[in-house]
This record gives structure tokens, sequence and C-alpha cells, in this order.
């Protein structure tokens, strides 16, 4: 998919849990919506796009997030 | 369930008391609740007293004088419909003096009207008939040579009903109906005396006043008066079947009064608790397109979208889609297919299809057109109140006393109940409305808005903010309630967050347009006015913030104390019929039925024990994932059931294109419809009266569906779904519909006391429904949320990405009209069509003027997405600087102009803000050129298909 595309989707979930003033609660929530919400193939995608270079386009917040993500074991 | 066509009127609506009242009525002793009238009573004891202005779904009026009684100590002939019982009371139905007094007032009222009983299109359900007979009428002595009424003109101008005067007896029945059931006052008794006449408007024909042919008029006339055309010309039903309509979340309960495998015509069944016998133009009248000559029913298969269709047998179509899906799931992987249902299919439909994807396709590639309305209802009810439902009945507002109203417009989208919610409000309730435009409810006959919150589009999080600061910051919350009933840490947070300056009000009125004065008042009076319900809409959901303003209005009914008894709550107003339903199906990607998680191993093991299949435990792909996927190759197969994501989904170029990338694209519908376009194996599909299922309605009440005729094309929906699962070698060996309810209710907590035996005894069911709430659940979150205590959640406003410029200055908003319904492939196909025959934009006067706009102009409307060209209309219900249109038209490409943004958490598409411009245009846009060339390239490939052959 375009990695464009996931990369707004993860801002836009980064921007709601800017507001957590509990910074480790706000990563945590990122991270655990993307994997609770989005199929595996995108959740690769974006890893790969930020483990194989900087993760241009994410916020800060997004950004640590996607960090946080395993990639999934599932071959679907 | 067949019945008879003839239902019992008691005369007068029943009345509910703690007290009752002892009376005897010809000799029988009678004990019936304090407030009933006479007339009522005696019903109730099986003794019919003869009435004609008198029905049971009107308040008494009084004025045919044929229910009079005596009563043992009171003087004279007392009207029995506006006498209320009284302990020991006597009464006598059936005198001497009785008889000789109503045998002379029917003999005044058939002294002016015609006799024409043989040929008339009452005769066999007339009660002008009935009580001439009931009376002994024998002779009219008054002759015809006099002054009468019997040439009056007939007024034909409503497709559905005529209006003939001649047959009217002015009993005001059709007025009151108009009035009391309907809230619309479009009638009156124009004259006095003799000159007596009904009349809509101002002495208008039916179609140019104010009436929204609802048809309670029609329902309630005794005589010929106001007449069904389908009566006229196929005479009166012999049988009846009630069903529940397949139109808006309301879920109306309906007879289908039959003649044979002919509907008749559709009666709102009065023990129907979503709509109380109650309807709206779409629900009793637009049925016709179930049987509009458009509908396809023969299965069709094509190699390539650019081929003539083939008509083929259901095997080889159901042979090549299965084979077709096996063959892209071996080269391209599990995860290259997936399917979309509908919430206007029935539950065991939708259940079905989520149940053929996660077992048969093996993965989780399923969704539902929820997608595009109310999937932040689902995501913002769970997250703060525990369910994802809403938390009331639709009664429940005859108890309410302040009724918010965000982002819906019920009169146009949820008729029936903004009947009721409008006669609350004439009993005194207040109303806010906040709505960019000044909807009907602003300013009706006898209802005003005590505010109207005329936000700007996209700004709805900042509203709610505000109006919570003031409840906070002046004290208004409801503290013991929150105390008891909420997380105190979430609380603190959203407490200290909301309470913060910049959600004042005042800070916030800029990015609104708001008066903060306003806001203020109007917090005030939710928290303070009694029972507050809040009821919402789309244009709530339909945002890049949606479920960030679910659960804003979460946290504003929590702090006020509105939550967990009647008359008050969080009320989604669902679209279609079956939106709840369908996401209660689990129909969603990460979701399997009762709304629990695809990685919660004990569910999964459950469904995994009686499906027979290991399930995957990933979330899969969402519409506009799946559509992204398919143009990078990853995603190339799709089932898809009820739904025309061509149309009704955002930016449709996009749409197009994802759909043109796929190889195999499986359409199941009545119609070939913009999506099926695009199709390479079409599925003809089964209207809601040619099959049995459930619907279940915004109230989560679960209403039967019940085939009244056959279907056209042989096959039911879920035995199509069956065919497909069995094909691609999964086993799915249902023989009834009632057979996959008990599967639903052996697997899914809040259905497990729901069976198709308990709906027929029950009428209906709102769920929870299990050992708990054996006969459902009306209020829900009464002693504590389904989570356990409330969550309180941080609401920052975050303003859209979607902003205006130079170059698109205005904000198009989107929704819907009365008349048609969503993409219009049903309403379109009916009469409806004459009120609303096309998609315009409604433009305010000062917009149009500085563009040399007039009314009826041809316009381009342009945004980052695309472009299109309707008509303008201007009008002041429209705020500066926003635009509205509706998307009830293919050809008007409203979707060709909506952007791909949309809510952060569920992708729910942000149809509620684009940025556009307008100008006046002498031609149609270059996507609609394209869009037209490309539907006559279609139909000449439909008109070819039988040239191919079987």
């Amino acid at each position: 998919m375009e990695i464009e595309r996931l990369v707004h989707m993860a801002n836009d979930i980064a921007r709601f849990f800017q507001a957590e003033p509990d910074h480790a609660e706000a990563v945590s929530g990122i991270a655990t919506h993307i994997t609770r919400f989005w199929d595996p193939r995108m959740r690769r995608e974006i890893i790969a796009h930020v483990e194989t270079g900087t993760g241009e386009g994410l916020t800060d917040l997004a950004l640590e997030a996607v960090r946080r993500l395993e990639v999934p074991s599932a071959q679907i | 369930m067949i019945s008879t066509i003839r239902w019992k009127d008691l005369g007068t609506p029943a009345r509910v008391s703690e007290r009752t009242v002892d009376l005897e009525v010809d000799g029988i002793a009678v004990t019936v609740p304090e407030g009933t009238s006479v007339l009522r009573a005696a019903a109730e004891a099986g003794i019919s007293i003869p009435k004609l202005c008198a029905t049971d779904s009107l308040e008494p009026f009084g004025s045919c004088r044929l229910c009079l009684v005596e009563i043992e100590g009171r003087k004279g002939y007392p009207a029995s419909c506006t006498t209320p019982v009284a302990a020991g009371m006597v009464v006598h139905t059936q005198t001497t003096a009785l008889a000789k007094l109503r045998r002379g007032v029917m003999e005044l009222y058939i002294s002016d009207h015609p006799l024409d009983c043989l040929t008339c299109a009452a005769n066999g359900n007339c009660e002008l008939q009935d009580m001439a007979g009931a009376v002994g009428l024998r002779e009219v002595r008054y002759g015809y040579d006099g002054e009468n009424h019997l040439n009056q003109a007939k007024d034909t101008s409503n497709p559905y009903f005529t209006f003939d005067p001649s047959k009217c007896i002015v009993c005001s029945r059709c007025v009151r109906a108009c009035e009391e059931t309907q809230g619309t006052f479009a009638l009156t008794i124009d004259g006095r005396g003799f000159a007596s006449m009904v009349s809509p408007g101002q002495k208008e024909d039916f179609m140019d006043s104010e009436c929204v042919s609802c048809g309670a008029c029609v329902q309630a006339c005794p005589t010929a008066t106001l007449m069904e055309k389908s009566v006229i010309d196929q005479g009166q039903p012999e049988h009846s079947v009630i069903t529940t309509c397949a139109y808006c979340g309301v879920g109306c309960s309906f007879r289908a009064e039959m003649k044979g495998n002919d509907v008749v015509r559709m009666i709102p069944h009065k023990d129907g608790k979503a709509n109380r016998g109650h309807s709206c133009v779409k629900g009793r009248f637009a049925f016709g397109y179930a049987t509009h000559p458009d509908r396809i029913t023969t299965p069709m298969i094509r190699a390539k979208i650019t081929d003539p269709w083939k008509a083929v047998s259901w095997e080889e179509a159901i042979g090549h889609a299965a084979s077709e899906f096996k063959r892209i799931q071996a080269q391209h992987g599990r995860g290259a297919v997936g399917g979309i249902t509908s919430s206007r299919c029935t539950n065991e439909e939708t259940y079905l299809v989520q149940k053929l994807v996660r077992a048969a396709f093996g993965n989780n590639n399923v969704d539902t057109c929820a997608r595009v309305c109310h999937s932040p209802t689902g995501y913002g009810l769970k997250t703060t109140l525990g369910e994802s439902a809403g938390t009331q009945a639709f009664d429940s507002v005859m108890k309410a006393d302040v009724i918010v109203i965000i982002g819906a417009n019920p009169t146009d989208g949820h008729p029936v109940f903004a009947s009721r919610l409008k006669r609350r409000i004439r009993e005194g309730a207040k109303l806010i409305v906040a709505d960019p435009r000044t909807i009907d409810l602003v300013d009706g006959p006898h209802v005003q808005a005590s505010y109207h919150l005329k936000l700007r589009p996209g700004t709805n999080v900042a509203l709610v903010n505000s109006l919570a600061h003031v409840i906070i910051t002046e004290g208004l919350e409801a503290a013991d309630f929150v105390a008891e009933r909420c997380e105190a840490k979430d609380y603190a947070k959203w407490r200290d967050f909301i309470s913060q300056e910049r959600n004042s009000p005042e800070a916030l009125e800029p990015e609104t347009g708001v008066p903060a004065d306003l806001v203020r008042g109007a917090a005030r009076l939710f928290a303070t006015g009694g029972n507050g319900a809040i009821y919402y809409g789309l244009g709530v959901t339909e945002h890049s913030q949606g479920s960030t303003m679910v659960m804003g209005i979460a946290n504003l009914a929590m702090a006020t104390g509105n939550i967990g008894r009647e008359g008050v709550g969080v009320n989604p107003l669902r679209g279609q019929n079956n939106v709840q339903g369908a996401c209660d199906m689990g129909s969603f990607p990460h979701e399997l039925p009762g709304y629990r998680h695809v990685s919660d191993g004990v569910t999964r093991a459950l469904f995994e024990g009686a499906w027979g299949v290991k399930l995957e435990p990933e979330p899969g792909l969402r519409i506009p994932n799946m559509l992204d996927a398919a143009l990078d190759g990853s995603f190339r197969g799709i089932y898809i059931e009820g739904e025309d994501i061509a149309q009704s989904d955002p930016d449709t170029q996009h749409v197009t294109a994802a759909l043109e990338a796929m190889e195999c694209v499986v359409v199941q519908d009545l119609f070939l419809n913009e999506t099926a376009k695009f199709a390479h194996v079409f599925l003809p599909g089964s209207s809601f009266l040619e099959k049995n299922g459930t619907f279940t309605n915004a109230e989560r009440r679960i209403s039967p569906v019940r085939k009244v005729t056959p279907p056209l094309a042989g096959k039911e929906d879920w035995e199509v779904t069956v065919m497909l699962a069995e094909a691609l070698g999964y086993p799915m060996p249902y023989k009834h519909p009632s057979e996959i309810m008990d599967e639903i209710a052996r697997l899914t907590p809040t259905f497990h006391g729901v069976s198709y035996e308990k709906l027929d005894a029950l009428g209906s069911i709102q769920w929870p429904c299990n050992d708990e709430a054996p006969e459902g659940t009306p209020t829900m979150h009464i002693d504590a949320f389904v989570r356990g205590l409330g969550k309180f959640v941080i609401t920052e406003y975050v303003p859209t990405e979607e902003r205006t410029s130079r170059k698109f200055p205005l904000i198009l908003t989107t929704g819907r009209i009365l008349s048609q319904y969503n993409v219009g492939a049903q309403t379109r196909r009916t009469a409806n069509s004459m009120w609303h025959d096309e998609d315009r934009l409604e433009i305010h006067p000062s917009d149009a003027e500085t563009r040399g706009i007039r009314e009826g102009d041809w316009v381009g409307i342009r945004s980052r997405a695309g472009e299109t060209v309707l008509r303008a209309k201007v009008t002041e219900r429209m705020q500066p600087g926003v635009v509205y249109t509706t998307f009830h038209f293919p050809e008007s490409g409203a979707n060709v102009i909506t952007t791909d943004n949309s809510d952060w958490a569920t992708n729910c598409p942000e149809y509620k803000v684009t940025a556009v411009q307008v100008e006046p245009v002498t031609q149609p846009s270059e996507w609609q050129r394209r869009f037209r060339e490309f539907s006559e390239t279609q139909a000449d490939l439909l008109a070819k298909r039988d040239s191919v052959g079987v």
C-alpha cells in the first residue's frame, strides 16, 4: 500500500493520543490501536518504513509508537 | 405470521395509570386504568359501540355523535369517546332511544354521501358502511335534490393516494392524524358548518401542500375519501403478514397486506414497538422497487468488465465465483480476497457473509457499510460505556425533558421517530439543535428549538468540549453519579482537561462560529432541565474526529448523570435499517459477533469449535484498506452483498480504480448498481419482501423480516451465500434462517435468549436478551455500565486537515432527504422521485450572489478530489460559507468531490467536510461525461446478455 497513506493514518491516531498527559500511556495507546485495527500487511509496511529508513513523515509520537510494534507473525 | 386484515380498533388510546376504575357496561363488570374512555372500556369488554370519528390511534374528538351512550344518574346521551370512566358508573350502550339517535345521525351522513358502495374502493373495508349496518339504517328520507358535496373534484396529485371530498364525512380523523401522529399540521378543516371541508394547506392540492405523504391520514380515514391508489387498482387485500421495513434505522413494523403473492399496501403495525403504528412515505408507499423491471433475476458472469454479460445457471455462476476466489488465493495468498456486507441485509445474511470470509476464505477481510456511517459509534461507545450501541428505546423520548439533536435531521432521515420527538416537544420538552443547517426541527409547526447552535462543519468536538466546560466550571455536573458510576482517575484527568480556559465557549467561538452565550445557555439547560437525552447522526460520525465526538457525547451524558434510566441516554440514529445488526453480527474485520476482538483466544476457540476451522487472530482489511490494497496488487477478489461502494463511498474515482484493478468482483444485489458495473459475477438478490430473517434497529430491537412473496430469482440471499461457501468447500448446512439465528444465539452472550419462536411471541426483542433479561433490555447501563465503571476520555479538538483556501473557499457537507434513501437504488425506482428527482446544491443567497448564481442554475463544484455539476438551490437554510447536497443519484457524483480523509480511529470517511469552490457552468463535468459513457456501455453489455445465452 502507499506508505504515505499509512503514515497519514498513523499520524491521525497519534494526534488523538497527543492529548494524553501521560506520555507512556499515549505511546502505548497508539501502538495498541494499530495492533488491534490494522491488517498485518499494513503493520509490516509501516514497520519496514521505520526500520529501513527514518520513518519519514511520521510525527515524533507516531514514530515512537511504530517502533513499539511487533512484526506480525501471521502469513496473511 | 399470516394474519387477517381487520384489526380491532378500541376507539380511543390506552391510558396508563396505577389506579384502576371499576364500572359496569351493559351488565358486564369492567376494570380499566383511570382516564380510560367509556368507549374503550366497553371495547375491552368486547362491547362494540358504533363510532366514526373515534379511533384508538387518536385522542377522542367527540364530533360524530354516533358513540352516544346512556349513563345511569347522568342526563342526556354523552359521547362515550370523550367521557372518562368513573367508579361505579353503569353504562348502557344499546337502548331504544340510542338506536333512534344513531339512526338519525347516520341518516344525515348518508344523505350527503354517494351510494356507490358496490364500486367503491373501500367496499369490504368501510367504517361508514359498517356503521350504517350496525345502526340498522334502512332509508334516507332527505333525498339528494338539495345542496350536497357529491360532485366535488377528486385530488389525485399524490402518486400514492387520492383525496375524494365527495366521500368525506368531516370526521377530522385525517386532520388529527396529521397533527397528533405525524406532527406536520398540513391539513385543516376549512370553512364552517355545511361548507366545512378537509383542506391540505391553503386549499392546495396534496402535492403542493406541506403534506409529507406519511399516509397517516389515509390510514385514519374511515371511508374511501383518502384511499391508496394501489387499493383502487387492485381491490381490498385478503391476508396480511407482519414484517419489518427495509428503510431507515427506525425499523418500523408493518403489516404487508396481500392479495395472493402481491403486496397491495403496507400498513404500519399498531403493536410495532419501534413505530407505534406510524410510518413515513418510504416505508408505507415506496415498495414498488421490489417488482421494478430493472430487477435482475438471472445470475450472470463475464471475464472482463468490457465483455457482454452471459446469463448462466446459479450453479455455473457460483462455481465460477468460487473457482476465481480459489485461483486468486492460490496465486496471491489467503489475504488477497475478502467480502463486504451491508446494513440493508438481514442479521442472518450478514452473519453468513462474515462466516464465509473467516471460515471459507480463511482471513478476516470482511467489512460492512457501517464503516462509512456509524463505525465511530461502535468505537466511541464501546470505549466509554462498554457497549457499541445506543442506550435507550425510542419510547424513552416521551420521558425526556431536554432533547439535544446533534448532526442529525430526524424529520428527513428518521421521520417516524421525529414524529414522536415532535409530540414530546409539543408536550413541553425543550430542544437544543446543533447543526450547520437550519433543519426543520429548528423552527417547525408547533416545534421551536430553544437553542440552535449553528456551528461550522468540522467543529463538533470544539462545541461538545465547550458545552462540557460550562457544566464543569459552573458546578453543574452530577457529582454523585460520577463518583459512584465512573472511573475516578480518568474523570480527574478529563475534568482537568475540560476545565482549561482553552475549552471555554469564548475561546472556541472563533472555531465553531457559535456565540459563546448560546453555548452557555444550552449547557445550563441540558445540565439542569431534567432528563437530558442526546440523539445524534452522521453529522457526528462522518468526520476526521467522529470517534472523538462520540466519546465527547458520552462524556457529556455521564457528567450530567443522563444515562441509565428512561428519558435520557446516548442515542445514535442509525442511517440504514440494519446498521446496528450488521455491526452486532461481526462484520467488522477486527471483531467476531458480539463485538469480541479476533485476538481474543477464548472467543476464537468458541467459534473454532462451532465452525470447525482454525480462525485468523489478526484483524483484516477495512473497506478503504481493501481499495488501497487492490491498487497495490495485494487484494484482487471481493464478494459484495447488498452494498454499492461505487456510489456511496468517498472519492469515487479512487473506488472505481480499485474495482477495475481487481480480478474477480462478485456483486449480489437487486439491481445492476454502480458497483455491479465493475463486476465479473452478478448474483441476483432478494428484496425484504422475499425472504426470512431479522433486522436490528437503532434501539437494539431485533424484529422479524418475513417472506411475503417468493423470491423473484428463486433464492433468498442467505441461500446464495450458503451455495458460495459450499462451492468454496466449506459446508453450511442450514435449512432456514431460524437455524442461523439459533447459532448466533449459541455463540453470542447478548443474543443467548433470542429465537424465532420468542420473536414471534413477543413481536420484537431488544438485546441484550439472555438469562438475566429473558425478554430483552430496553434501557442499558441501569445500575452499572457494561464495562463496569464509565470511562471519561480526553477529547482534544483537532481541526480537520481539510481546510478552506482561496482556491476552495466553501465547505461542502452532505446528507439525505425524506423521500429518497441512501444511494437511491430503491426509492429512485418508485414514485418518490416526484418529490426529489435530482440532487441539488444548496447555497446561501450571499454566496450565490457573489458568484452570479441564481436558483436552478447549473453550477460546478470542485474539490481537491474531483469535480461535478449540479443545479443550485439558493436557500437561507445554509449558513454563508457552507454548501450542501444529497447523494441519491449516481450521475450527481456527490462522492466524486468528497475526499479520502477519515476518522482517526475507524477510517469512517469525512463526508461532512470538503473544501470546494462553486461556479456557474454550462456543461456537465468531465467525470459526468465519462460516467454517462461508461453507464451506456454497461447498459449495452447488459442488454446483450441474452444473445449470448444460458
